[in-house]
């Protein structure tokens, strides 16, 4: 059980394929709103894409891409995203998570919730994606092996 | 949708899990695992529930075979000690 | 088993065909002539959002704290893995 996936022709496959799933994740989480998809679905597509390239390469590979002590804060800013657009809702006098009283000038509240619903998906991808590597990371550490 | 190919579909989910249950290697149950719930995305894509099959197959076939997988060595190292 | 297998295949022939418009879940005026729930959501989720996909509307929108509690859970799975598989790091290390 000594290195199974480390050859070089593994590592060249998951450096060609890992971008487009990466941006295929990024596609679905903008493009949520006309197609199916949405936050979590993109972020699951994000977190496959790292650790394609963390199987494949193991883990001095995987920390040129993102590092081990990075994906905690990720986590917390993907979180603090949809926390703070319920907050500023709240601040401007409405509900809480009510996008239509987002301080953004010149916009109708149909618009504002539209653009809310973005806001909160790039959170939710942000923090899926972080917290499925984290989990990764944790169950692999001590152990060099892909 | 056409009820012969959610038929053959059925056919295979059953076949998938039995292996999936049966088999003494660990490492063929977790890929007869993803295999189930790829096929059980396509079967919730022919419902009409297009949301759930993306979840299930962005989930079930890609992060949880990783994490599976490395379940299955780490442990197997484990004993090998 | 069998019997429980035969059990639940007669419940299922009871059930009414997917995709059938004229289903009770469909009907705009539910059986006790108050409206359904969903036919609101159908009707006016484009023109409270402007977003085609009513899906991505009833989760981001109108349920949105049920979404903010489901990745509050995520969160703290994440933070429950963290905290068990790195005491184990920990002790075989030292």
């Amino acid at each position: 059980m000594n290195k199974p996936f480390q050859t070089p022709i593994v590592l060249l496959g998951a450096r060609l394929l890992s971008p487009y799933i990466m941006l295929f994740g990024w596609y679905v989480i903008i493009h949520g709103h006309y197609s199916p998809g949405g936050g979590f679905q993109g972020g699951a597509l994000l977190a496959a894409s790292i650790l394609l390239i963390r199987v494949a390469g193991g883990r001095r590979v995987a920390q040129l891409q993102i590092k081990e002590f990075a994906t905690t804060p990720l986590a917390v800013v993907g979180v603090s995203i949809y926390f703070a657009a319920g907050l500023v809702a709240v601040a401007m006098g409405g509900y809480f998570l009510d996008y239509g009283m987002l301080p953004i000038p010149g916009m109708d509240p149909a618009w504002l919730r539209y653009t809310g619903i973005l806001i909160i998906e790039v959170g939710i991808g942000l923090a899926v994606m972080a917290i499925l590597v984290m989990i990764y990371d944790n169950m692999v550490r001590g152990e060099d092996y892909g | 949708m056409i009820w012969e190919v959610e038929l053959i579909i059925l056919v295979f989910l059953a076949l998938s899990a039995i292996v999936a249950l049966e088999v003494k290697d660990m490492l063929v149950a977790v890929v007869m695992m993803t295999i189930f719930s790829f096929l059980m995305a396509l079967l919730f894509i022919a419902m009409g529930a297009i949301d759930v099959g993306f979840t299930e197959a962005v989930i079930g076939a890609g992060v949880t075979g990783i994490l599976f997988v490395v379940v299955v060595f780490q442990t197997s190292r484990k004993s090998n000690d | 088993m069998v019997l429980f297998a035969a059990v639940l295949i007669y419940a299922a022939s009871d059930l009414p065909y997917r995709g059938d418009p004229d289903n009770l879940m469909h009907a705009e005026q539910s059986i006790t002539d108050t409206r359904v729930m969903g036919s609101y959501f159908i009707q006016n989720a484009y023109r409270d959002a402007r977003t085609p996909n009513m899906v991505t509307v009833v989760l981001g929108d109108y349920r949105s704290i049920d979404t903010f509690g489901e990745q509050i859970v995520i969160y703290t799975a994440g933070l429950i893995a963290l905290l068990v598989l790195r005491k184990t790091k920990r002790r075989r290390v030292v």
